[in-house]
């Protein structure tokens, strides 16, 4: 019985893993074709910085480049290499791209993760308090808030934030990951980190967390109407049981639903924020590249973040069976 | 006549959405009007650098001693004018997509919606900045690149939308008197179609507004003209001394979008009665 509950899962999870395959070959195709479009290839930029632009010189770096190749060629070539995460070089830095990207990953990953946490964890606990209060005050509220959160760009109530509460109150640091020049080990680093990341996570979590909470109520009035919610409360069960333990885990789907198809959003938005708060990661390696006119360096940013876009949509995929067991693989 | 004014009622009946309404028509007046009758120059220098609001000059000026109304006016037509153009390409394209792939299903429809999901997942602000970056900032490319990442959302509802017409009776009965394929599309189930793609249209407006502040913010913006998120990347380095040159465009943008959402509400409750309330 056990092994027939498993199989299909563990099948599940290939086919899953095979469906991202023409995902990926299309977001390569798409970088292929954006490093064509874009103005100069590679040989006139290197040649043109090392200041000795012979046309021999920019011919010799082409082929050094495989660029003389028919388009076909460099198509394969280039498909052949991102196999191996080789996502070419820096123009500028001369260092590996997929070597710049790895360094600056964890901190948007930390970033983003935190954001997400915020946001489901508040946005559930006002969703399900907004609709239980429904037609209130409070509900009225909530609902307020979250229309003119909607509204606010990211990027500057990140600003205001800092104003309010790094210029004005003294309370939090403007920016970075951690104190310069503080040597901190172990947990006071840990509590470093955590007291740089409060303003960044909350400017960046604001907006999904008005999103989750909109959602989770609208999924909450809906599953209010259900008939194991007549029944749970005819037992006499309280109103408080009634809406946590029964209501809330079912109305939960649609908000995991929306977080993983909003992963690709909330990188966007990472981007915004981390160059507001000077935060390293790769918002921070985007805003680099844009200084410097680094093609290279953006596409390889465009192509491995839409890679993990896309692994994280098949972890929530994975995740909705484990919430609802109901949802069976096949 | 009549069917304008029953909407009209029903748009009203949302009062928020009139407030809104009436807020909107005022910014778009400051964005079509405003420089004819306020004729500073957004990049000139008018006086002195850092002075505040309510002094000699209403908004203030910036670092460069730029006058701030000024930035703030052609800023609003700049910022609606890509919004509501970049809106209208996308929505155009995934309306086009999106009715052909409904109707006709098959090879069509299935290249369509791989492609609108790869849209959908791959992050859309990035591939906006990357689109910008490569063709070099200017209202055209921005616009292009805004509604390169929006057009998926459209489509995927028009096609929802013409799978849920065309087998109706009505178009089976047009079928039958041999109507020809494309007047069926445009003349019989677009319009069966449009309410709910002008309401997410009419969101889309706000989030590209969005969307192209956070592009100039990060210095994507077109050098010839002055844009909200632009004003806002300017202030940036001076917050500690000059918080407000950064805060008035943002709560520009602020206003502006909260009254298109607004709005895109109450015409949502308008046009799709049944749906009022979700």
């Amino acid at each position: 019985m056990r092994i027939r509950l498993e199989s299909p899962t563990l099948s599940f999870v290939l086919r899953r893993l095979i469906q991202t395959i023409p995902a990926v070959l299309a977001i390569a195709s798409l970088n292929f074709l954006l490093i064509h479009i874009a103005p100069g290839d590679a040989a006139e930029l290197l040649a043109g910085l090392g200041g000795h632009a012979t046309l021999e010189y920019i011919e010799q770096l082409r082929r050094e480049f495989g660029l003389d190749q028919p388009l076909y060629t460099q198509y394969l070539l280039y498909l052949k290499r991102l196999l191996t995460f080789d996502l070419g070089t820096s123009f500028l830095q001369k260092i590996p791209v997929i070597d710049l990207i790895v360094v600056r990953l964890p901190a948007t990953l930390l970033l983003m993760t935190s954001a997400l946490l915020l946001a489901i964890g508040l946005g559930v606990g006002l969703g399900v308090v907004a609709a239980t209060r429904y037609r209130t005050w409070i509900d009225n509220v909530v609902s307020i808030a979250g229309l003119i959160i909607y509204a606010t760009p990211q990027f500057w109530l990140g600003l205001m934030l800092i104003v309010l509460f790094s210029i004005k109150l003294d309370l939090l640091p403007t920016g970075g990951m951690m104190q310069i020049g503080a040597e901190k080990r172990g947990l006071l680093l840990a509590l470093d980190v955590l007291w740089h990341l409060v303003l960044p996570a909350l400017t960046l979590g604001l907006f999904y967390l008005a999103v989750y909470t909109r959602l989770m109520r609208a999924s909450m009035l809906e599953v209010f109407s259900a008939d194991f919610i007549t029944a749970a409360r005819a037992k006499g069960l309280s109103e408080w049981v009634v809406a946590w333990r029964h209501a809330a885990r079912n109305a939960l789907l649609p908000v995991l639903t929306l977080a993983g198809v909003q992963i690709g959003h909330l990188l966007g938005g990472s981007i915004l924020i981390e160059t507001v708060f000077g935060w390293p990661g790769l918002g921070r390696l985007v805003l680099d590249a844009l200084m410097q006119r680094d093609v290279n360096l953006l596409l390889g940013i465009l192509f491995l973040s839409s890679v993990l876009v896309i692994l994280a949509n098949l972890l929530v995929d994975l995740l909705y069976g484990v919430l609802d067991p109901r949802i069976v693989h096949r | 006549m009549k069917t304008l004014w029953v909407f009209w009622r029903r748009f009203t009946r949302n009062r928020a959405a009139a407030g809104a309404a009436v807020v909107l028509v005022a910014v778009l007046a400051i964005a079509g009007f405003g420089r004819l009758l306020y004729r500073t120059d957004p990049f000139e220098m008018v006086g002195q650098p850092f002075q505040p609001p309510f002094g000699a000059f209403a908004l203030g000026t910036d670092v460069a001693g730029r006058d701030i109304l000024a930035g703030i006016i052609h800023g609003a037509g700049v910022s609606l004018f890509i919004a509501v153009v970049a809106t209208l390409c996308a929505t155009l394209t995934g309306v086009t997509l999106g009715a052909l792939a409904g109707y006709y299903g098959g090879l069509l429809d299935d290249v369509l919606m791989r492609s609108t999901e790869f849209f959908l997942t791959i992050p859309s602000f990035l591939l906006a900045v990357v689109l910008v970056a490569i063709f070099s900032p200017s209202v055209l490319t921005i616009t292009f690149a805004i509604a390169v990442v929006s057009w998926p959302s459209v489509a995927r509802l028009a096609r929802g939308e013409f799978i849920a017409h065309r087998d109706r009776d009505y178009v089976n009965a047009c079928r039958a008197i041999g109507t020809p394929e494309w007047r069926i599309i445009l003349v019989h189930i677009l319009p069966n179609a449009l309410p709910p793609i002008i309401v997410v249209a009419s969101l889309m407006v706000a989030t590209s507004i969005l969307t192209e502040s956070g592009l100039s913010f990060l210095g994507l913006g077109d050098p010839n003209v002055v844009s909200w998120g632009y004003m806002i990347g300017v202030a940036r380095s001076v917050l500690r001394v000059a918080w407000w040159m950064a805060a008035i465009p943002g709560f520009m943008i602020l206003v502006t979008v909260l009254a298109i959402n607004l709005v895109g509400e109450g015409l949502n409750d308008a046009l799709n009665p049944r749906l009022r309330g979700r």
